[in-house]
């Protein structure tokens, strides 16, 4: 799909992005899934905003949130000043039938990253998920709870360090404390 | 009739009556026919697995030829738990409680090897089996088993009933 | 009237629903809190099916992981080998050669009549018309003995490869699948007849549950859901992946995002996924169904018994820390499953497993407008939407 274009000029989201957020850009690539750009943590939700209410772009459709425990990919660590983590947005645009992954990176020491849901209303279950899983803070979600694993539990199981046969609560969980 | 408690049937040579009408038996034996010809099935289906359950359920193999078609949601009214799917840490107290609610006797069938043994997903949520936790009968192999495997996990429960056999959560004093 | 005497007194009531109720398949939960008959606030739970899928995609070989892909949805688990596969191979940057590309078209299309029939017949169950089950049932099972013949499992069929399927087509394939879409257009009237134009079926159906196209989107609602609101939006139109830009189809849209809506979107798509399976019979072409590339394809089993270089093509992929290597990078591919987007989000470090798999689930991201769909309604409504949702726990909690 991008293709053509790549060949003759950049796709039109990284050309309005690199006219409007020049600072906040920290990496871009085009990909065979669309167009990939990095952005520091503080101008995320403003650029997300962008993508979301320019009328050109249309990114109105967010695809997925995620993030990637970047602990063991030396690749990446170096690149972005060892942040281990990297809050990954997938967004779509129906009008230009095109994708757009934004990465986030977010160090250890400071896990927070403001919450999309104020835009997207589907963000508020895949931001909790992101945050049951990897520990990712969500500033400013509405509801910032545990989703998948029991409340009680212990760990974000997603982790490059966690274990992938867990560490013992398959055999001590609680049977009571969840209210069934 | 057709149906044989394993009595003496011929209490009387001399009497006709006797001969077609009455039958002599335990009322063990009774009861435990009763019990086998009209199992009350709780489908804990959680995942693939119930989908084979419906299907076994379904028109083409039609688990009510084996007495066992009045499933029922509730545990109250059931006998048999069918545990068909993966069993996380999370659904473990659920399955617990709705076991500890059938009354007894009551059997269980582990359906598949996720609800036997974990099957292909040893990780950090799922129970290694659920016998772990509650007594269970009859286990079925498969991912996920053959309706056919279920009609044949049934009439094994069938014919442990039939030959009197404790279930296995119930404690004999001995 | 009793609603009424309830907002009076003004006491709600709070009423757990799941997760083991008929309605919910297994393992949903929502928690309503109720004004007399009608829904203030529902909050759904989830979880209970947590299996790890994503942590394990990170334990096993890219094609390993295509067993696990089977348990997500297990309603057309042809689906989602596909995605996947797709997924690794647009990593890889290969393609796969023509006849894969249409089996794989057919094996999805007729997956999507499987999960739609399963949805019809569980849907109408739910809201009493248990005959429909086993019609939907009956149709199924000749669905399952194609895909038992084909793959040899009838439901967790692991039938793709990274860089083609498991094997070709059986030799009666083409006779199979042709005299089942003939007889399928028949079922599937018989059920109309049923359904419809049903009084019932349209009471509690029609105007239950919707949802306004803005809201579909701002949710991040996929599939039949998001065409029921009156979006033509289809993956497989909007960015034709395989073959599908050589299939002619239509995508049937609703107007009022209801779950009648939504009832006849799922009933217009196997329509059209007939139409699909027609024209990839029909043109199907001839030639390998495996790239030809010894790192990716398994050889045949005669070179890898008879000659030194099969064995060691095969010894390769098969072993551990060796197999499939995609480059180091990331992708991200979406496919239109039975349920919507369905999306693979990879990230590899270079080596034979994957760093990191997401899955992007449709149902998890259909099953979160839940509330937005029930809330205002009637608490008997709550089975007919969550029916008519087609949430697969397996997929929503992974």
């Amino acid at each position: 799909m991008n293709e053509e274009q790549s060949v003759a000029e950049s796709p039109l989201v990284l050309q309005k992005l690199q006219e409007n957020y020049a600072d906040a850009l920290l990496a871009h690539e085009e990909t065979r899934d669309g167009v990939a750009v990095v952005v520091g943590k503080d101008d995320a939700y403003a650029l997300l905003e962008y993508l979301k209410t320019e009328a050109e772009l249309g990114y109105t459709y967010l695809v997925d949130v995620t993030a990637v425990d970047n602990s063991q990919l030396e690749s990446e660590l170096v690149k972005y000043d060892y942040a281990r983590f990297m809050v990954v947005y997938h967004l779509y645009s129906y009008q230009g039938c095109c994708r757009l992954r934004v990465k986030v990176p977010v160090h250890e020491r400071d896990l927070r990253v403001r919450s999309v849901t104020s835009l997207w209303r589907g963000a508020n279950w895949l931001e909790r998920e992101t945050y049951d899983m990897f520990g990712i803070a969500f500033e400013g979600h509405p509801d910032l709870r545990r989703i998948l694993m029991p409340d009680d539990f212990d760990g974000h199981p997603l982790r490059k360090d966690y274990p992938l046969r867990g560490r013992g609560e398959r055999e001590s969980f609680n049977f009571e404390t969840q209210n069934v | 009739m057709g149906l044989d408690f394993g009595g003496a049937r011929n209490l009387s040579a001399d009497s006709g009556f006797m001969d077609d009408n009455i039958i002599t038996t335990t009322i063990d034996k009774v009861v435990n026919w009763g019990r086998k010809n009209s199992l009350w099935p709780m489908p804990f289906g959680t995942a693939c697995c119930a989908i084979e359950m419906m299907a076994t359920l379904a028109s083409k193999f039609d688990l009510s030829r084996f007495g066992s078609e009045a499933i029922r949601f509730s545990p109250r009214q059931s006998d048999l738990l069918i545990v068909s799917g993966r069993i996380s840490i999370k659904m473990m107290p659920v399955l617990k409680r709705i076991y500890d609610q059938m009354p007894d006797p009551k059997w269980v069938i582990s359906m598949g090897a996720c609800a036997s043994c974990g099957g292909v997903f040893d990780t950090y949520t799922l129970i290694q089996g659920v016998d772990q936790f509650i007594p269970v009968d009859v286990y079925i192999p498969g991912c996920p088993p053959r309706p056919e495997d279920l009609i044949d996990a049934v009439m094994q429960v069938q014919q442990k009933i039939a030959g009197g056999e404790v279930p296995k959560g119930i404690e004999v004093a001995v | 009237m009793h609603a009424e005497l309830e907002r009076a007194t003004g006491e709600k009531m709070v009423l757990n629903f799941g997760p083991q109720h008929p309605a919910t398949h297994g393992t949903l939960r929502i928690v309503l809190e109720l004004d007399g008959e009608s829904i203030l606030k529902a909050t759904p739970h989830l979880g209970y099916l947590h299996t790890g899928f994503e942590k394990l995609g990170e334990h096993l070989d890219y094609n390993q992981f295509i067993v696990v892909t089977d348990r997500m949805n297990y309603l057309s688990p042809l689906s989602n080998n596909f995605g996947y596969v797709l997924a690794v191979e647009q990593l890889l940057g290969i393609e796969v050669p023509k006849r894969c590309q249409y089996i794989r078209i057919l094996m999805a299309e007729l997956s999507r009549l499987a999960d739609h029939l399963l949805w019809l017949g569980t849907a109408a169950l739910d809201l009493g018309a248990f005959s429909v089950f086993l019609y939907s049932f009956r149709e199924r099972e000749k669905l399952y003995s194609i895909f038992e013949k084909t793959t040899g499992a009838r439901l967790t069929t692991s039938y793709t490869r990274v860089g083609g399927v498991l094997r070709d087509l059986y030799a009666g394939f083409d006779e199979d699948v042709r005299q089942f879409i003939t007889n399928f257009p028949k079922a599937l009237r018989e059920t109309h007849t049923l359904l419809t134009r049903n009084r019932i079926w349209m009471d509690r159906t029609k105007g239950v549950g919707p949802i306004a196209s803005e809201d579909a989107i701002n949710y991040g609602l996929t599939g039949p859901c998001l065409r029921a609101t009156g979006i033509t939006h289809d993956i497989r139109k909007a960015e034709p992946y395989s073959s599908y830009d050589e299939m002619t189809f239509e995508v049937p849209v609703g107007s009022n995002g209801d779950a009648y809506d939504r009832y006849l979107v799922r009933m217009e798509e196997m329509v059209q996924s007939c139409h699909i399976v027609q024209q990839a019979l029909d043109n199907l072409p001839d030639g390998p169904v495996n790239v030809e590339d010894n790192k990716i394809s398994l050889p045949k089993k005669s070179d890898a018994y008879g000659h030194i270089e099969g064995l060691i093509h095969h010894f390769k992929i098969i072993m551990d820390g060796h197999g499939v290597q995609p480059p180091v990078g990331e992708h991200y591919c979406a496919t239109e499953s039975p349920n919507g987007e369905l999306g693979f989000y990879i990230v590899s470090d270079g080596s034979g497993t994957g760093y990191r798999i997401r899955i992007r689930p449709p149902s998890f991201l259909n099953f979160q407008a839940l509330p937005h769909m029930l809330e205002g309604g009637m608490v008997s409504d709550t089975v007919a939407v969550l029916g008519s949702l087609n949430v697969i726990a397996g997929e929503l909690d992974r």
